[in-house]
């Protein structure tokens, strides 16, 4: 198994090495360049052409791309012309923020999901299966923005239990008690929408997976054997009900790394998404560059990820 | 001539493993048999289940790639894509399946169904196709209101006729019937052989007969091979084959089906002990070392097994 | 041979009602069989003559939310039919052990043999984790598994598909049931195979003096391995005797039918006999008069009872309804003769 997973990283070298071009070149394409977005007045031709000069953009391509390629591997993934600060820096303090957020919500969705799921699929037909389904078909009918936003409206400006926007307020200290409970007290409410949105498939995928086993052979087995009705749900049918939700939680997990854009924008919260869109309508490459890069390795990790969940949870499964 | 000639057919799928995906070794689904099939006649393929047998039949459709040897139909090697496509071999020879459900697109109205081996080798009108579809399930005994009904509208034995018409629409000159009873009940299997069979007389088609079933192949064919591990341990006529199996595999095979007249039931009991006793204590011999079924010795005009060396003098004396 | 200690199990009048929309129809209809100690009775029919309806009937494994069971299942004083749970928990596995069709299916793709083993001594024996252990790999030996320990390590897509029913065989066998259901339990399987299972449940009932519910759509099985045969058609029983009897004196058109249309011993090229009409649909049934009547339209509606009922034959060889005594195959000279 560890080779195999070996194998997989290695073989994550030349997609990564193939999406950094892309993305590169994708770069390079789009119009203007970062300089033309922090021309102010009074500066003359001459100076912008200076600084071009002094930030590489007058040299080839290629040579940008190697020199971009080889900082990146000693972890400088540059400096960011906006915000004139080192990339690295500036994601790793937002990856933080979205971590906590993912965090947050994962657990929130698991929660939430996991009973609902089970109670809809075990009383299949009952009134709270019904409840169930009905609300997460309307959750997957409404378009994720509108649900933050109406989220916001409602908690944050009419009933104000929550904050707005941003991930502490500075009136707090880091490393206070205070600092923390009001950096959790920011995460609640996207957590809890972002957690609650992300429900709808979760709970389908185990009530269908709970109805079908309860109909499989293995549980009708298990019944001529004596073994109790509760004891069949938890050891033979629940277990198998979540073998699709363990394969989906490798790219569950990473894809909420990534940060949601519109949750963060939305929320005004400083993540790696809100850092996204921010770096992209500012035309800052190396930042843009850097979370694209970032994102489809979440990606291929995600993957990865989701098949050694598998070979773990299901024995019919085995990476070699 | 015979109309299909199989000759050293082999069919071998990969194995990979190891760190770098390589194939390491293979899975010798077929390896290397040869069979002819006439015209007009019924060829039985008997094996268990990962045999071979299947893998066969796909193959003298097309639809499984060959590793090695020939298939020649009308002097022509079919195994290759290019000349199948050419010489429009398909519509010359057509495949029925066991679990009819399945095989039948659940979304397509019969007629649909029946009609599509039509639409891709012959261009007929509206009216010809529809003409030519209520023929057809004439000829299966179908009313011709089933032209407007879904696959999952008919019972088990219904659909398998249904499977029976749509190779028939090209008028083939061979069908590839892989367990095309298996699935159904006894009553229900008795109509569709007996329905195969009529075709058969009435518009000179052969079949290759794929089952498990000793009873139905028995029925069906005068001709048959035995299949064990990708090739043939016994070939030769229903008398050969039923009445003086040579191969040890051909006897356990025969000896473990069992018999409705309970009056020989301790007899037949005691049969199958031996020759599962006989099995175990000479089944090395019927095989090389790697377990490869041994070359066919012809034992007459029409009778040739995998026998060892030593017990083909005892034959022949 | 009939001592009243004997028997094992007493079937009667059962009928086992499935909800179709707002009504339930009868998929066994007032079936009555008993079982005995060492014996194996075998259910004969086709898909639909609700042979396997008959056999959960016995073990309660159906959603009582969607059927009805009625009638009298019999057992150690105690009436299996409408037993709360609780209680037909104790029973399943521990006096009645069943076998079932598609041994992949019928383990879980998750656990290891010896756990789906061993769940049965749990709840039904006050053996401790070491014993349990011990009686697995006996079980595991007993049904022919080679290399007991590592097997009972194993997943169920690790064996191949003969071991894996021997594994089911292990299961339902775990704690000496005096009654096992065994249903379809070589139809999976390759001829070679089925031998040896059959054997096995051959052997089995022999050591343990079981009486064996055998259920299956196989004549050949049944003459091989049955001491008593039940051939059901639309959900009720229309002949049942010794195998001796039913398979050397097939009397119901039926059973004769069935057995004409089998390709069998030495078949020539002739046509096999093909039973009229299909077998009707749970809602198509007919509730009233002979049910294979419509399969027989050359009899007179005057040789069927009104409301049939089992004769005897011969001594302990029922035949339902009247219409086996004019009855004749078509094709055959007696038709001749009949004509006259």
């Amino acid at each position: 198994m560890w080779k195999t997973i070996l194998r997989r990283i290695l073989i994550m070298i030349p997609q990564l090495f193939l999406l950094s071009v892309l993305v590169f070149i994708l770069a390079k394409m789009m119009p203007g360049d970062p300089l033309s977005g922090s021309f102010q007045q009074g500066q003359s031709a001459a100076q912008m052409a200076a600084l071009r000069q002094q930030y590489g953009l007058n040299n080839p391509w290629y040579i940008q791309y190697a020199s971009w390629v080889g900082n990146m591997l000693h972890g400088d993934l540059g400096q960011s012309f906006v915000y004139k600060r080192s990339v690295t820096g500036l994601i790793g303090e937002r990856a933080v923020n979205t971590f906590w957020l993912a965090l947050m919500s994962t657990v929130i969705l698991y929660v939430i999901a996991i009973p609902a799921g089970v109670i809809a699929g075990r009383y299949e037909g009952s009134k709270r299966d019904s409840a169930i389904s009905v609300t997460s078909f309307i959750l997957m009918a409404v378009p994720p923005f509108v649900f933050y936003l109406l989220a916001l409206i409602f908690f944050g400006f009419f009933l104000q239990w929550f904050p707005t926007g941003g991930s502490v307020s500075s009136t707090y200290n880091p490393g206070t008690l205070g600092y923390v409970w009001d950096r959790i007290y920011h995460m609640i409410l996207p957590a809890l929408v972002a957690g609650i949105i992300t429900t709808p498939s979760t709970i389908q995928y185990l009530r269908t997976g709970v109805i079908d086993n309860t109909n499989q052979d293995f549980v009708r087995t298990a019944r001529s054997k004596g073994v109790p009705d509760r004891v069949i749900f938890n050891k033979h049918i629940l277990r198998n009900s979540l073998l699709p939700i363990a394969a989906f939680m490798g790219n569950q997990i990473t894809s909420l790394l990534g940060g949601s854009v519109i949750l963060e924008t939305v929320f005004s919260y400083p993540g790696m998404g809100q850092l996204f869109v921010s770096s992209m309508t500012s035309r800052d490459y190396p930042v843009v560059i850097s979370l694209v890069l970032l994102f489809g390795f979440l990606t291929l990790l995600g993957n990865l990820l989701s098949d050694i969940i598998m070979s773990i949870v299901d024995p019919r499964i085995r990476i070699e | 001539m015979a109309m299909i000639e199989v000759r050293n057919l082999k069919i071998h799928y990969p194995i990979r493993s190891g760190f770098f995906n390589r194939v390491t070794d293979h899975v010798l689904a077929v390896d290397g048999i040869d069979f002819d099939i006439e015209q007009g006649e019924t060829y039985g393929l008997i094996g268990e289940s990962g045999s071979g047998k299947s893998t066969t039949g796909k193959a003298i459709v097309g639809l499984e790639p060959v590793t090695s040897g020939s298939i020649m139909y009308k002097g022509q090697d079919i195994t290759k894509r290019s000349v199948r496509k050419h010489m429009q071999y398909n519509k010359d020879v057509q495949m029925i399946f066991q679990d009819s459900l399945s095989s039948l697109n659940p979304r397509k109205r019969i007629e649909d169904i029946i009609a599509e081996p039509i639409r891709n080798f012959q261009n007929l009108t509206k009216d010809e196709e529809r003409h030519r579809v209520q023929e057809l399930l004439d000829i299966v005994g179908m009313p011709s209101d089933a032209l407007y009904k879904y696959p999952h509208e008919f019972s088990g034995g219904q659909r398998q006729r249904i499977g029976v018409a749509r190779a028939m629409a090209t008028n083939p000159k061979l069908i590839v019937a892989d367990e095309p009873v298996s699935a159904l009940d006894l009553s229900v299997q008795a109509q569709v052989l007996n329905f195969m069979k009529r075709i058969q007389e009435e518009y000179n088609i052969s079949y290759l007969f794929i089952s498990h079933d000793l009873g139905v192949v028995k029925h069906m064919c005068k001709k048959m091979a035995i299949m064990h591990r990708g090739r043939f341990v016994e070939i030769g006529t229903r008398e050969d084959i039923y009445n003086h199996p040579q191969h040890i595999y051909t006897k356990r095979l025969l000896s473990a089906i069992p018999d409705v007249n309970p009056d020989d039931r301790e007899k037949n009991k005691e049969h199958r002990r031996e020759v599962e006793r006989i099995f175990k204590e000479e089944e090395s011999k019927y095989y090389s070392k790697e377990g490869r079924v041994l070359n066919l010795q012809k034992i007459s005009d029409t009778h040739s097994v995998a026998l060892p060396d030593s017990t083909m003098k005892g034959v022949h004396d | 041979m009939d001592k009243p200690e004997d028997l094992l199990l007493d079937v009667q009048h059962l009928h086992t009602g499935f909800r179709l929309g707002d009504a339930f129809y009868d998929a066994v209809d007032d079936v009555s069989i008993t079982l005995r100690k060492d014996e194996i009775l075998a259910i004969v029919g086709e898909s639909g003559s609700g042979k396997s309806t008959l056999a959960t009937s016995i073990i309660g494994l159906h959603d009582m939310r969607n059927t009805k069971v009625t009638g009298d299942i019999l057992y150690n004083n105690l009436n299996l039919v409408g037993l709360n749970e609780t209680l037909f928990d104790r029973i399943r596995g521990k006096d009645i052990g069943m076998i079932f069709q598609d041994p992949l299916a019928a383990l879980n793709p998750l656990m290891r043999i010896g756990e789906q083993i061993e769940e049965t001594l749990v709840y039904h024996t006050k053996m401790n984790k070491e014993e349990r252990d011990k009686r697995v790999l006996e079980l595991l030996s007993q049904v022919g598994i080679p290399n007991p320990k590592r097997t009972a390590r194993s997943y169920p897509h690790e064996l191949s598909g003969g071991m894996r029913q021997r594994i089911v065989i292990a299961i339902a066998i775990a704690c000496k049931p005096p009654i096992i259901i065994a249903d379809e339990p070589t139809t999976a399987l390759d001829v070679t195979i089925q031998a040896q299972i059959l054997d096995l449940l051959e052997d089995i009932q022999r050591e343990m003096h079981s009486g064996i519910i055998l259920i299956t759509h196989d004549l050949g099985v049944v003459a091989e391995t049955a001491d008593r045969v039940a051939v059901m058609y639309a959900g009720q029983i229309v002949e049942s005797g010794t195998v001796m009897d039913v398979f050397k004196h097939p009397t119901h058109p039926y059973t004769r039918s069935l057995l004409r249309s089998m390709p069998q011993a030495e078949s020539d090229d002739d046509e096999l006999h093909v039973i009229q009409g299909v077998v009707p649909s749970l809602k198509n049934m007919q509730m009233k008069g002979c049910r294979f009547a419509p399969r027989i339209p050359w009899i007179p509606a005057s040789a069927h009872e009104e409301h049939p009922t089992m004769h005897e034959v011969a001594p302990d060889h029922f035949v339902q309804c009247t219409c086996y005594k004019d009855f004749y195959f078509p094709d055959d000279d007696q038709a001749a003769e009949k004509g006259e």
